[in-house]
């Protein structure tokens, strides 16, 4: 009979605060030394690193009992926290608790925005790395593996990733609604903020044609179209240009409406069957009430979108039950798979867990 | 066992099959409209060829096009209606319109088989042996099935817009497809079905003008009023005058009036025509 264990070991968003989370943090560089001595640790036979702004993760099979406190140890020394104070907000699990928490890592349903699924290539990014390198094996080979296909399995049965959770996604995913692809759709951002930005790259990010900035301030709105790869337009032109554009952000400081019924109306007789629609990120609003009964013209302010992102989140946590009882069901299945493999001795490659096996 | 079904069997069976993916439909919309489309397609496509079996068999008993009487005008304008959704719905893969032609169909056919009066007689040789008078017939009645089709896409256009001015874009509305897809394709539908439907006329009117005497009058200016409406609809379309939710309210409206011209169309042929209405064709 083996002492080997699979185990988890590290802190996540769920026990350790952002402060805590930024000392915890590794950089490339600091991420390849930690894996330089964590390869040369007697009695670790096969790890894992995920590193992600929200959580550090060391996922290992070790040979000896006491090899997880030395992982710690080790990677406390070179974030230069004491045993005790890691320990307030470590996370530690062995055996099918670690295989599950990897399985809810991977599909999103332990990341801070329910069902995200950038949490998915992240974990695959580091577990290449570590293959790559040879720090994995024939368990922790089995064990990600699986966990990528649960993931795809949980994403396709259930709605844990419908619904965009985030403003800015919401917004894009509003004018996805109204215009389809965002591929012929200019977008104009009215203000320079850091809301309307971020809302401005998310549109970019989904391959919308065309990227206007207008600020009050034409410098600063220079400033971030360079930033952004967009063009800068003045202020006082926006009434005059509105009719080019098929999505206004509108995200300035002003105290009072920019955007006016009768610019809107105007801008309506020079394109009566393509939509427009205005995103009004401002407080108070950039857009005239009065604009949202206009025909073919669609307005949504910051109360809507997040009422849309909250109604998107609790349909997910709606489906945690289900997302959950169908990895319980993989973990299970999975954990009798490695559990002999574990007991005899995780070195032998068990049959169809090298690592070619398709994720 | 296949042999000894009837015509009007096969027409139950078809259906049968549209009313399984509009359940179908409904149940994948309710759970979230994940994995729906292949299995719609596939009930659609069964039931597209059990209706295809059963208006060929009729065809045959009567030697011409079956649409003697309003049971099968009902049934050939559901079956150019999923005729035109196999290649609309594969061209541009608008999402739910399966459900939605699904949907239609069903009602259509289930509607035209509960009735039997309406399959109770038929006129004989409708189109005295010619086939000129046959293709403004089946021309017209394609032209049907397109603008069923536009009615679809004007009732989903109408549900986006809807649940977009009201702020509540998810749920069942988040599988529509987007406002402006939407617009397009309708657009395009409006384009074909009156260019089907102006072709339908002009080679009627050849007949027409040939024997006057046997026109019908109803069914004549029925019909070009019906034609004339589609007709300045696409006209004040392309001109910017009839927009967005105006536009799709005149797609749904004209498809009903044009649903509801068949009936007096076919209740003033009988007189006009002298031919006594004959026994529906054998089953």
């Amino acid at each position: 009979m083996s002492d080997h264990s699979l185990f988890v070991l590290g802190a996540t968003h769920h026990t350790a605060p952002l402060a805590v989370r930024e000392r915890l943090s590794l950089g490339a560089e600091g991420a390849a030394a930690l894996r330089a001595e964590l390869a040369a640790l007697p009695g670790l036979e096969e790890f894992t690193l995920v590193s992600t702004c929200n959580r550090i993760e060391f996922y290992g099979v070790a040979a000896t009992p006491g090899v997880a406190a030395e992982v710690q140890q080790v990677f406390c020394d070179r974030q230069q926290f004491t045993a005790a104070e890691f320990e307030q907000f470590r996370l530690s699990l062995s055996g099918p608790g670690a295989l599950q928490h990897l399985l809810e890592v991977t599909a999103g349903l332990d990341s801070q925005m329910l069902g995200e699924t950038e949490i998915f290539g992240q974990v695959k990014a580091a577990y290449g790395a570590d293959q790559a390198q040879g720090h994995t094996g024939a368990v922790l080979n089995r064990v990600f593996q699986k966990a990528f296909q649960a993931a795809k399995h949980v994403r396709t049965h259930t709605a844990i990733t419908e619904g965009q959770v985030s403003i800015a996604n919401v917004a894009v995913e509003l004018a996805g609604n109204i215009f389809g692809s965002l591929a012929h759709t200019r977008i104009l951002l009215l203000g320079a903020g850091d809301i309307g930005e971020k809302t401005a790259k998310a549109f970019q990010s989904r391959g919308a044609a065309g990227l206007s900035v207008a600020s009050r301030r034409l410098e600063r709105a220079m400033e971030l179209a360079d930033a952004l790869g967009a063009f800068a337009l003045p202020f006082w032109l926006m009434p005059v240009k509105l009719a080019d554009f098929d999505v206004v952000v509108c995200a300035t400081s002003a105290p009072e409406a920019v955007v006016t019924l009768a610019a809107v109306q105007a801008a309506m007789v020079r394109r009566p069957a393509r939509p427009l629609f205005f995103i009004d990120l401002a407080l108070p609003r950039d857009v005239d009430a009065a604009v949202a009964e206009l025909e073919n013209v669609f307005v949504y302010n910051l109360d809507d979108l997040a009422k849309i992102a909250e109604e998107n989140r609790a349909a997910r946590a709606a489906e945690i039950g289900k997302c959950r009882a169908l990895l319980t069901e993989r973990a299970a299945a999975l954990w009798r798979q490695i559990e002999p493999r574990l007991q005899a001795g995780a070195g032998a490659d068990p049959a169809g867990a090298g690592g070619g096996e398709p994720a | 066992m296949f042999a000894s079904l009837t015509d009007r069997s096969w027409l139950w069976l078809a259906a049968e099959c549209y009313l399984a993916g509009l359940l179908l439909g409904t149940y994948f919309v309710v759970r979230g409209g994940r994995r729906s489309a292949g299995w719609i397609n596939t009930i659609i496509a069964a039931g597209y060829l059990f209706q295809l079996v059963g208006l060929s068999l009729r065809g045959r008993a009567v030697g011409g096009c079956p649409l003697g009487n309003t049971f099968e005008i009902f049934q050939f304008t559901a079956w150019s209606a999923i005729t035109l959704y196999f290649f609309v719905g594969v061209t541009f893969r608008l999402s739910l319109l399966g459900y939605f032609t699904s949907s239609l169909a069903a009602a259509v056919t289930l509607l035209s088989l509960s009735i039997p009066a309406w399959d109770a007689t038929r006129r004989a040789h409708i189109f005295g042996g010619n086939a000129w008078i046959e293709l403004h017939a089946a021309l017209a009645l394609f032209s049907y099935g397109v603008f069923a089709l536009l009615a679809l896409t004007s009732g989903m256009f109408l549900l986006r817009h809807f649940s977009l001015k009201s702020k509540h874009p998810g749920g069942p509305f988040s599988f529509l497809p987007s406002i402006l897809d939407l617009d397009h394709i309708s657009v395009r539908l409006l384009v074909a079905g009156v260019t089907l439907m102006t072709t339908s006329l002009a080679v009627g009117a050849v007949y027409w003008l040939r024997e006057p005497e046997r026109v019908n009058l109803t069914k004549l200016l029925v019909t070009v009023a019906i034609w004339a409406a589609y007709t300045a609809a696409l006209g004040l379309r392309l001109r910017g005058r009839l927009l967005s939710k105006r536009f799709a309210w005149v797609g749904v409206g004209l498809f009903a009036a044009a649903l509801l011209s068949l009936w007096p169309i076919d209740a003033s042929r009988y007189p006009r025509e002298g031919n006594p209405p004959a026994p529906a064709a054998p089953r």
